[in-house]
């Protein structure tokens, strides 16, 4: 018996595994949040390749953020995290904006300087994905490249993969019903092209490329930032062993995870489901059984009457 | 132990989406699949031991409660015309998929169950039909619990061994509230039986899961969740006493023990419906238990 497991841990021929003979590389991202400047090129990029509608507009109040989320008609979001940290060296690159003086607001007991977080994110195309494994048509697909795609002439509107995915990414759309998220543009890879918004990075803060390419050159930036003094340099989603068997996208972070909306340690739903399965018959036999004692009790309750008597 | 302290987020934003489901749709599912597949057991059980008016009874109000509970689901979806879909493909890994072939099977079997038994004719099919109704009908009650717990909901993700007893119990619960209600009392003896064990399944498995879910069980006890869950318990106990102690004999207590099992078991599967939404619409019961997971895994490494 191998450790290998069908519903999560490390997956090295996802493609093929799904069923495409002769699959090209695993394709992915690699967003690099320490040289985003938050001008959501990304965002609009997306909108425009893509045509998704518009969510409206809002001010949400609570930063210069006012797209607030991933959802069914916002493929790539943008967060800005406002955070008043001890003086962090300022890593090569990146865009300092002078927005308030750098001395600490003396009413906030943490002191230190105000920095602004921002990154791009994306629908992780995890190797074990959630939404795809619970998808109960078929319309969710592993694409050749080892993207997660929904089929919108199939779906319909079920609504499984939305609490399914461990990120919160896929959504319906109120006004269709139907579930929508990033398809890495599908279609723009099959033409050689690279996605819409990592073409329109100018920070080249969106990588794509194969997706060990995309490792390689994630560490080596890991390595050089934590050289300059940035010790919170963290990749996540890079590892293929971890709750989701690694991300398709994957991000280097200068914070925690969960700062920037994203979980610390997500697993894909499914991997649980053969427990789940087994407790689910159990339960059933329980039920059946609970209610044949329910009916043998009276009889012998009945017949031991019958007998006194 | 998850510490029950303070956790990061983006500007108290949800980290998963709640499942974008209507409660009276897809609650009220969990609750109708329940009634109707152990109503099935229970009319089997009727017919085998001579019980025919709780049979027929059992059979018709099985069909009344699947059918309503098709509806629901195709009601739910976002593209009723689609529905078909749900049968392009047979796949173990989506519990939906799994339940809609088992809808498939079990409805036209508990229809047929309920027609030939009103109808008096064609015993044998009725027969079979009534079989195939009561062996399919414990997994159309269980597996809901599976439907719900494989998702990234905490409340329901982290009770996934739990949720399928408490699933199981409430509908045995539903079942024997209805043939309390439709049955004669002198028929009703098993329904009674069953009732009293249902309670304590229910009572067991909810704690059961409380123990293990953490700080994440709060969602199960507070707001909207709590409410349903407290009334829940309250009429649940209040159906199988009543049942137990007066069912034989009062006609009038029967009917309020059965109508207060019910609505017992309704509130059960809407109050679990309440605590997964509201786990997943708060940061803190996705970051705190998995942060703790990362920090001990991190602990073993080093």
């Amino acid at each position: 018996m191998t450790d290998r497991h069908l519903l999560s841990g490390t997956e090295p021929d996802l493609a093929r595994d799904a069923g495409h003979p002769e699959p090209p590389p695993r394709v992915g991202f690699f967003t690099d949040t320490s040289v985003c400047i938050g001008c959501k090129a990304c965002e609009v990029a997306c909108k425009e390749w893509n045509a998704i509608p518009q969510d409206g507009l809002s001010l949400t109040g609570m930063s210069y953020d006012n797209t607030q989320g991933l959802g069914a008609s916002t493929w790539r979001h943008v967060a800005f995290i406002e955070q008043q940290k001890p003086q962090v060296p300022a890593p090569d690159g990146r865009t300092r904006l002078p927005l308030v003086e750098a001395e600490s607001d003396p009413s906030d007991g943490a002191g230190g300087e105000l920095r602004w977080l921002m990154s791009s994110d994306v629908c992780k195309h995890c190797t074990h994905a959630a939404c795809l494994d619970v998808c109960p048509t078929g319309s969710l697909f592993r694409t050749e490249f080892g993207t997660v795609v929904v089929q919108e002439d199939i779906c319909n509107g079920c609504g499984y993969c939305v609490p399914a995915c461990p990120y919160g990414v896929i959504e319906q759309r109120p006004s269709d019903g139907r579930a929508f998220k990033c398809t890495m543009c599908y279609d723009r890879l099959g033409a050689g092209q690279e996605p819409a918004c990592a073409k329109a990075c100018p920070t080249e803060s969106i990588q794509f490329g194969p997706l060990d390419e995309l490792r390689e050159r994630a560490a080596l930036r890991v390595d050089q930032l934590h050289a300059a003094g940035v010790d919170d340099a963290r990749l996540y989603g890079h590892e293929p062993d971890d709750g989701v068997g690694g991300d398709g996208a994957f991000f280097l972070l200068l914070d925690k995870p969960e700062v920037y909306g994203l979980p610390p340690n997500p697993v894909v739903t499914t991997r649980d489901l053969p427990t789940m399965w087994k407790h689910a018959g159990a339960a059933a036999l329980s039920l059946a059984g609970g209610l044949a004692v329910s009916f043998a009790l009276p009889a012998l309750l009945g017949e031991k009457r019958k007998g006194t008597r | 132990m998850v510490p029950h302290t303070e956790f990061e987020s983006y500007y108290g934003r949800p980290v998963i989406k709640a499942p974008s489901w209507a409660a009276r749709d897809i609650a009220g599912y969990f609750f109708l699949g329940g009634l109707a597949g152990a109503g099935s057991v229970l009319a089997a059980g009727a017919q085998l031991t001579g019980r025919p008016r709780t049979a027929t009874a059992m059979k018709v109000s099985s069909l009344a409660a699947v059918s309503l509970s098709a509806a629901a689901l195709v009601h739910d979806l976002g593209v009723p015309s689609r529905f078909p879909n749900m049968l392009r493909v047979l796949k173990p890994t989506s519990p939906m998929s799994v339940g809609s072939w088992l809808l498939a099977g079990y409805g036209p079997a508990a229809g047929a169950a309920a027609v030939t038994a009103v109808s008096g004719r064609l015993p044998r099919v009725g027969a079979a039909a009534t079989a195939t109704a009561a062996l399919l009908g414990p997994a159309v009650a269980s597996y809901t619990a599976v439907l719900a717990s494989d998702t990234a909901v905490p409340a329901w993700h982290g009770a996934h061994r739990e949720l399928p007893y408490l699933f199981a119990a409430s509908a045995t619960a539903a079942a024997s509230g209805m043939a309390l209600l439709l049955g004669p009392t002198h028929e009703s003896a098993p329904a009674r039986c069953a009732a009293a064990l249902a309670v304590g399944a229910e009572e067991v498995a909810t704690r059961a899961a409380e123990r293990r879910l953490g700080m994440v069980a709060e969602t199960y006890r507070q707001g909207r969740a709590g409410n349903l869950l407290r009334a829940a318990r309250l009429l649940t106990a209040t159906g199988a006493t009543t049942g137990l102690l007066l069912g034989h004999r009062s006609r009038p207590a029967a009917v309020v023990g059965g109508l207060a099992l019910l609505a017992g078991s309704a509130c059960t599967r809407f109050g679990t419906f309440a605590a997964g939404v509201a786990s997943a619409e708060d940061p803190k019961y996705t970051v705190a238990p998995q942060r703790a997971a990362a920090n001990s895994s991190d602990e073993a490494a080093s």
